[in-house]
């Protein structure tokens, strides 16, 4: 069982009943489960998106994008049927909030799908989890059928006349599918490679029908906009970040673990102060903000850094799915890049050439630069490729394995240059032949 | 249909069980197809890997050909064409994993199962992976045994993982044979 954390400036929504139960049903509703649900059905789709709209809530799989927006993109009249997708395909590398949610509160996922559901008129919703969450799907699958049971899901949800039901879902091993248009391929039982945009989702979706595609998070924290209010919610966080965020601190920290802090609250105090500073005294290297995607950031940026979408990207990084990953001042940064880039070469669906090219070409650079048989020119090499990925494939992964490298060499060029031919790597670690 | 698939669709690689698994499954979709990715996932569970004979019936099952099936599984790492061991051990190496000692643990494991990336040891017991982000960062480094998670490991804690695997095998062996 993963093990759970806790500190004092949290603010505890999402993560509120995690490590009390609430997976069983009948505690979920002790703990005031499914009375938003209930209020929703009373106050109808309108209203729904409107508390949506002004709570500020914004994707919390990366994107930043407000769901109230979202959800009202979608026609309310559709020859098609519509439908809910949460995308519990976690796999950015230095993310597993959704884990946690999915371990502790499934009802709560069950719960945001259900008024997703309401607010955009649709009748099905699915749960899709990364196949490596069997245990997970487990969960899910209990819960859903424990709300069939209640009444909750089926024909006449909660008694009235409506009806929704709940599909759960496996994925089998693909970062790509975390994509929102790959997903709705991969549900439709294809490779998940991504679809071409416009349409979009909320127009045609999966199956060609409207459908709203949320982060697993953000669904988990519907419940909680409705029961505080929209407006209430927004006050939490920074200007048009509203609420909290679950923050998945790993990599050199004394107590790495997920923590939710409101939006905007300082990188530097998440570091130092909540996941109790560099593990072994060490010194702070860099951090990446928001999982493997995002570029890094050196120590004197976190300084005044309010963790939020708006803030993190002026700063240069992104937000992204908030897995802080901090690095003290023995990680080789080529060493790093390479580990990351490397991810994303394998994760490549290469259906656009920039993107299975250049991730191949910037491991094959990075993996022989890291053993000592780099030149000179490869550095400026790394960067010209990185750059001609970004923005020139269909689906984010191209930019997702560009950006970061970019970071790493701009902000890190000096150790770069002492990993130059005859200078192995100061750090001496993990250092194998370059296989080209 | 011909007689041909009328017979070969009553001789189902798959136990009972899962035969009625993959029938209620099939059901839940809009489409049909829908079921294939986790039809073959519980499949390989199963049968321990996609055999031919394994891609031909999913692909009955579904109504689509077997090389349409092909295609699809060949992009998820998870399913695999090979058998692996009775325990699959998965190590992340991936950054959070790597800055914690992924690494160490993974060549411990190599050591200690005496097999590298994708081996499978003589017994069958093992196989071993270096696999990308688990989703445990958090309690890094992290691998995965089949379906199960161990968190926070070194190189230390290796072999007793291993041991109790073993000593898993050992008490399904005696169970199976009383």
């Amino acid at each position: 069982m993963p093990r759970l954390v806790s500190h004092p400036d949290e603010v505890k929504l999402v993560s509120r009943r995690f490590g009390m139960g609430a997976a069983e049903i009948d505690r979920y509703i002790e703990l005031g489960g499914y009375a938003s649900a209930k209020k929703c059905l009373e106050q109808g789709p309108d209203w729904i998106i409107n508390e949506m709209k002004a709570s500020n809530l914004r994707g919390r799989g990366g994107a930043g994008f407000p769901t109230g927006m979202k959800w009202s993109f979608v026609p309310k009249q559709s020859a098609k049927p519509k439908y809910v997708l949460v995308n519990g395909d976690e796999s950015e590398p230095g993310t597993c909030k959704d884990h946690l949610i999915f371990l502790h509160d499934p009802h709560a996922v069950i719960e945001g799908t259900i008024i997703a559901g309401l607010a955009i008129g649709a009748k099905v919703g699915f749960i899709y989890l990364r196949g490596e969450y069997r245990y997970l799907l487990e969960i899910m699958e209990k819960a859903v059928a424990d709300a069939y049971a209640k009444g909750y899901l089926g024909k006449n949800i909660f008694g009235s006349e409506i009806e929704f039901e709940i599909v759960t879902q496996t994925g089998a091993g693909a970062y790509e599918v975390g994509e929102e248009s790959a997903l709705m391929e991969s549900l439709e039982g294809k490779r998940g490679v991504p679809r071409i945009k416009p349409p979009f989702p909320a127009v045609v979706g999966l199956y060609g029908g409207p459908t709203v595609i949320n982060n697993a998070e953000t669904i988990a924290t519907v419940p909680h906009v409705i029961e505080m209010g929209g407006a209430a919610f927004s006050t939490i966080g920074s200007p048009r970040n509203g609420g909290t965020r679950l923050f998945s601190v790993s990599g050199h920290v004394e107590r790495p673990g997920v923590y939710e802090l409101p939006m905007g609250y300082n990188l530097k105090k998440i570091v130092y102060d909540v996941a109790g500073g560099i593990r072994g005294g060490r010194k702070l290297k860099a951090v990446v903000p928001g999982g493997s995607s995002t570029p890094v950031l050196l120590p004197e940026e976190i300084e005044e850094l309010g963790m939020d979408f708006d803030q993190v990207g002026k700063a240069g990084s992104m937000l992204g799915s908030a897995g802080v990953v901090v690095l003290d001042d023995q990680t080789c940064i080529v060493e790093f890049a390479l580990r990351t880039i490397s991810f994303y070469q394998h994760e490549s669906c290469g259906w656009c050439i920039p993107c299975r090219e250049g991730t191949d070409w910037l491991k094959k650079s990075l993996t022989r630069f890291h053993a000592g048989f780099g030149e000179a020119k490869d550095i400026d090499n790394i960067q010209y490729l990185a750059e001609n990925m970004m923005g020139r494939t269909f689906c984010p992964l191209g930019d997702a394995a560009a950006m970061p490298t970019l970071a790493f060499v701009k902000k890190f060029r000096k150790e770069f240059e002492d990993h130059l031919n005859g200078r192995p790597c100061p750090f001496a670690k993990h250092v194998e032949m370059a296989v080209i | 249909m011909s007689p041909d698939n009328a017979k070969t669709e009553s001789m189902s690689l798959f136990s009972p069980k899962l035969s009625a698994r993959l029938d209620l499954l099939v059901e839940k979709y809009p489409v049909r197809r829908s079921a294939l990715i986790p039809m073959l996932l519980y499949a390989q569970d199963e049968i321990g890997y996609l055999s031919d004979g394994v891609i031909e019936e999913v692909a009955r099952r579904i109504g689509i050909t077997a090389l349409d099936v092909r295609n699809v599984a060949t992009y998820y790492s998870m399913l695999r064409f090979k058998p692996a061991g009775k325990y699959n051990v998965q190590v992340c190496t991936n950054i959070s994993c790597m800055v914690r000692g992924g690494y160490e643990v993974f060549e411990r494991f190599q050591e200690e199962l005496g097999i590298g990336h994708k081996g499978v040891t003589a017994d069958g017991l093992f196989s071993l992976e270096e696999v990308e982000c688990i989703g445990a960062c958090c309690w890094a480094p992290a691998i995965q045994v089949n379906y199960e998670f161990h968190d926070e490991l070194t190189p230390e804690t290796v072999s007793g993982v291993l041991n109790d695997y073993r000593g898993r095998a050992k008490a399904e062996g005696i169970s199976s044979n009383a």
